[in-house]
């Protein structure tokens, strides 16, 4: 086989490509309504460090002290205080999900503390989902120590106890406050043109064995090559669209900062989108018609989305699992992106993260190539 | 007119263990116009797209234009128009669009004027921007012939263009074949009409995947040895349901008010035919196209269902 690029129809296949995504409409709207809707939603509704909740407070005396105590958990912010009439009435509101937590003091708590029995609070959380009660429970012992500084003074000092032999230092660095959406937004971008690019080609491809229309460019001396890369090239340019919409939109809205360069967020971009096409047109090989290449998109979209650290910690994944991140094109886009917000990554940091990305391009562009289907057979 | 448009030898190709086409050779002369006729699902689709490299035959060789249909399918895209059975350019692009995209498809020079002037000839020149989707059927298929057209190929290969065109559309779009033929174009058309089938130079039957007979018209018709009466009168449902329990009648065909009745042997078909249909008018007619087409259907379903 003559292997001939020819540009005139290479152009051709762009140019047809441009005209009837102007017309479609809904893909229009997709283009721009999935970023908008996404970020919002993920960046507004979604904290892994949640505060204010609900906790009853069975309070079995009213002392100083335990005065001190509720007014330390008010100020730690995590906990949002309602009182429960007893040890009974809370466990219900436990059990049905109205508080998150419920706080026993016994009755002669002061009394044994007084006298330096070392008494014991009781903490029940809903521990059901582990996010929800992480933060709060890390900030208890900084609750006790406050308390116990307010209330231990002068005669009672003696029960504050020594201080630690040792302490640590915290610095969080690059996202000093720990707000989720300086993480979730960047990963969105990923995930967003994961979802929307890499359906729209794998729809792109089968629409036109869907309409008949490709036994007309098969029957036409346009080559395989051209018809793939001819049609990708308007998705790598709405691919654009859509970062500088999330880019837009997460400036704006979240004052995400952006401590990188701009071109290297642009070549992280190409890259990935690249990838993405790739992966569309060759699920389109695959696909008879267009519900065969959403249902394949979706398979694609799902492992990416779990396992490339865009929702869940890469680190805490086990092996297996981090094998198959390991050759998603999103978890290496979503390392290079954040790195490029947040921590300002050079051209040598960020290297690492591209690599990977050319090698899946290639990899899959020569999949594709070898799959398309020359003719009807 | 040197080598011919199609020449080809024993194709064959199967799907999924179905032979779809057996062993079909075919040759076409240059600026001929060549009916291609057979029942649904007899393999002529199959059968053009194999001529045209849009698939490789299992078995079987041939050259179209020149060029091998095997090795040299590039070669032959270039010089060939071939015209889908389902409209199959863009409904989302205008006429013009759909036009200026197959100039770049073929790489042509001078795409604006080459583009106007298709669609002068076509007379749509107001409606140069209307969606190619919103045409009626018989728009499409001039405007899919015109695509087809515009690199000026040197074979046509139209499957059932005229598939649901009303009967003036149908008539113009033969005139237009004739001119191209005279221009020197070969033409494959399949086509189910009969009409269309008599005005074809030269005819081949497919039933079956198999080819059952080519020539001319005529030949074709002499081929079969069949002869025909017209049987004119009242109650001819019932009259043809008694001639054809009989031997001597191979078949028995509603034309209108009279119902044809062909047999091979024609004093043994007279015989049964008068000895039945006493009050009715009896005239011989010449066997038609479409007595022989049906004869020879019937005739290969009964060979085939005979096979395990």
């Amino acid at each position: 086989m003559r292997l001939a690029f020819s540009f005139t129809r290479w152009w051709g296949v762009v140019m047809k490509e441009f005209l009837q995504l102007r017309r479609d409409r809904l893909t229009f709207g997709m283009i721009v309504g999935i970023p908008v809707i996404q970020l919002v939603l993920f960046g507004y509704a979604i904290n892994s460090d949640p505060k204010h909740l609900p906790t009853a407070l069975v309070l079995g005396e009213q002392t100083g002290f335990t005065r001190s105590i509720e007014t330390a958990l008010h100020n730690s912010e995590y906990f949002s205080l309602v009182t429960a009439a007893d040890e009974q009435e809370a466990r219900t509101l436990l059990a049905q999900g109205k508080v998150q937590f419920v706080v026993s003091v016994p009755q002669d708590f002061t009394r044994r503390l007084l006298r330096g029995e070392h008494p014991a609070m009781l903490l029940e959380a809903d521990a059901t989902d582990p996010t929800a009660t992480g933060g709060a429970l890390a900030a208890l012992q900084g609750i006790v120590a406050s308390a116990a500084s307010r209330e231990c003074r002068g005669a009672l000092a003696f029960l504050r106890g020594k201080p630690d032999p040792f302490q640590f230092i915290v610095h969080r660095l690059y996202n000093p406050e720990g707000l989720t959406h300086y993480n979730i937004v960047p990963g969105l971008m990923g995930v967003i043109l994961t979802m929307t690019t890499v359906m729209m080609t794998g729809l792109a491809m089968t629409r036109e064995r869907e309409r008949g229309t490709m036994e007309n460019l098969l029957a036409s001396p346009v080559s395989p090559l051209e018809i793939m890369t001819g049609k990708i090239v308007p998705y790598i340019f709405i691919g654009h669209v859509q970062v500088a919409i999330i880019l837009l939109l997460s400036f704006l809205l979240f004052d995400v900062p952006f401590l990188g360069n701009p071109l290297a967020l642009y070549v992280a971009a190409l890259l990935f989108i690249a990838a993405n096409l790739t992966v569309g047109v060759t699920l389109s090989s695959f696909a008879k018609n267009q519900l065969q290449a959403l249902q394949m998109t979706l398979f694609y979209f799902l492992p990416n989305i779990m396992l490339s650290g865009f929702m869940f910690p890469f680190a805490g994944m086990p092996k297996w699992a981090q094998a198959i991140g390991n050759i998603l094109p999103l978890t290496y886009f979503n390392r290079a992106v954040r790195g490029i917000l947040l921590k300002g990554y050079s051209w040598t940091d960020l290297w690492p993260h591209l690599f990977p990305l050319l090698i899946f391009c290639l990899v899959v562009m020569s999949i594709s190539a070898r799959f398309f289907k020359k003719t009807l057979d | 007119m040197t080598d011919p448009a199609i020449d080809v030898k024993h194709l064959c190709k199967s799907f999924h263990g179905r032979r779809v086409v057996d062993d079909v050779s075919l040759t076409v002369g240059r600026g001929e116009i060549y009916g291609f006729l057979g029942p649904n699902g007899s393999g002529k689709t199959t059968s053009i797209r194999l001529m045209c490299g849009l698939l490789t035959p299992d078995k079987g060789s041939g050259t179209c234009l020149g060029f091998d249909i095997l090795q040299e399918s590039a070669s032959i895209k270039r010089r060939v128009g071939y015209m889908t059975q389902r409209f199959s350019f863009w409904e989302d692009l205008t006429i013009r669009e759909n036009l200026e995209f197959v100039a770049r498809l073929y790489e042509m020079d001078r795409r604006r004027e080459t583009v106007d002037l298709a669609i002068e000839n076509l007379g749509l020149q107001g409606r140069a921007n209307q969606l190619a989707g919103s045409l009626s059927g018989g728009w499409k298929q001039r405007l899919a012939l015109a695509a087809c057209m515009l690199h000026k190929p040197e074979l046509l290969l139209l499957d059932e263009p005229t598939a649901g065109v009303d009967p003036t559309a149908r008539r113009d779009y033969w005139e237009e074949l004739h001119k191209l033929a005279a221009q020197g174009i070969s033409v494959l058309v399949s086509t189910h009409y009969m009409d269309e089938a008599e005005r074809c130079h030269k005819l081949a039957y497919i039933a079956y995947g198999k080819l059952l007979a080519t020539g001319t018209a005529q030949e074709i018709v002499a081929s079969q040895k069949l002869f025909t009466l017209a049987v004119r009168g009242d109650g001819l449902a019932a009259l043809a349901a008694r001639l054809e329990a009989m031997p001597e009648v191979a078949q028995t065909v509603m034309f209108g008010t009279a119902l044809h009745v062909s047999g091979t042997d024609e004093s043994a078909l007279q015989g049964a035919v008068n000895g039945t249909s006493s009050g009715y008018e009896v005239t011989p007619v010449e066997t038609g196209l479409e007595d022989v087409f049906i004869y020879m259907m019937n005739h290969s379903r009964d060979n085939f269902g005979a096979r395990p």
